[in-house]
């Protein structure tokens, strides 16, 4: 655990980078972990995080085939919006913890 | 746990599946799934009975096998008689329980997963030494399957650094 400052924010995150509190996260956190992730955020990301963020807070496990049933993307898209790590990124740039998930 | 630090990762993985049980066939789509969703490239070759996993008549009816496994068990945990898996019915209710009980869990079926996987960019082939034996023909597989392969040719896309084969 330790102490980042991002988009002028101080948070808490984790070794891998993913915040510790979901309550801490603004858009201006979003943008930055997607630059480092090389990720250039649209509508269609943010539509994706907040799923992400509201499945997260009502305590569901997130899968990739759940975002591919949410109606926002089908699974394509979502690796295509998130290149190399799907689900893993998503989580990361929603401020949420890495998905314990092998599916 | 030190996941992250791994400065000489996994790049792809070649993953052959020989056997047509439950057990069998989704270790192989949960590591070639698993595989995509970490970014690491994930081909899959399907022989002998494996291929009933991308046969279309058949890859929605795959069972678990109710004899000669030491492991199976009653719900509840006592040990199940193999004279029972020998009954009519036994192994197709068993394999179904176990596909509901993987459903709870979001693991989807067979044809789902594999589109999961190729949407992941995961490339799925049939091997043609059991295609000829089982006398299968393109037409009888998966739409989705990218080609039928011989060893050759498997063995040709499993090169570059990084790249491990898995056996299941």
């Amino acid at each position: 655990m330790a102490e980042k400052t991002i988009a002028g924010t101080a948070v808490t995150v984790n070794d891998e980078g993913y915040l510790e509190d979901p309550g801490q996260w603004t858009k201006e956190i979003a943008v930055e972990i997607a630059k480092e992730l090389n990720i250039d955020l649209s509508d269609k990301h943010y539509e994706v995080i907040h799923f992400l963020r509201e499945k997260f807070m009502e305590g569901t496990p997130l899968t990739i085939r759940k975002v591919g049933k949410s109606g926002i993307v089908d699974i394509k898209e979502f690796y295509k919006l998130f290149p190399g790590g799907p689900l893993k990124f998503s989580s990361k740039i929603a401020g949420i913890p890495k998905p314990a998930s092998c599916v | 746990m030190n996941t992250n630090k791994n400065e000489n990762p996994l790049k792809k993985v070649c993953i052959i599946c020989a056997k047509g049980t439950i057990e069998d066939i989704y270790a192989t789509l949960v590591l070639a799934n698993g595989a995509v969703m970490e970014g690491i490239e994930a081909k899959l070759f399907f022989t002998f009975f494996g291929l009933d996993a991308i046969t279309k008549n058949r890859m929605n009816k795959i069972h678990t096998s109710t004899v000669g496994n030491p492991a199976m068990r009653m719900p509840g945990g006592l040990p199940f008689p193999s004279i029972m898996g020998m009954l009519p019915g036994v192994e197709a209710g068993v394999s179904a329980m176990m596909k509901s009980q993987m459903e709870k869990l979001d693991i989807p079926p067979i044809d789902e997963f594999l589109e999961m996987i190729t949407a992941g960019g995961g490339e799925v082939y049939a091997c043609k030494l059991a295609m000829d034996m089982f006398k299968l023909e393109e037409k009888d597989l998966w739409d989705d399957c990218s080609g039928v392969l011989t060893v050759g040719d498997f063995y040709a896309m499993c090169g570059g650094e990084n790249t491990q084969i898995i056996f299941t």
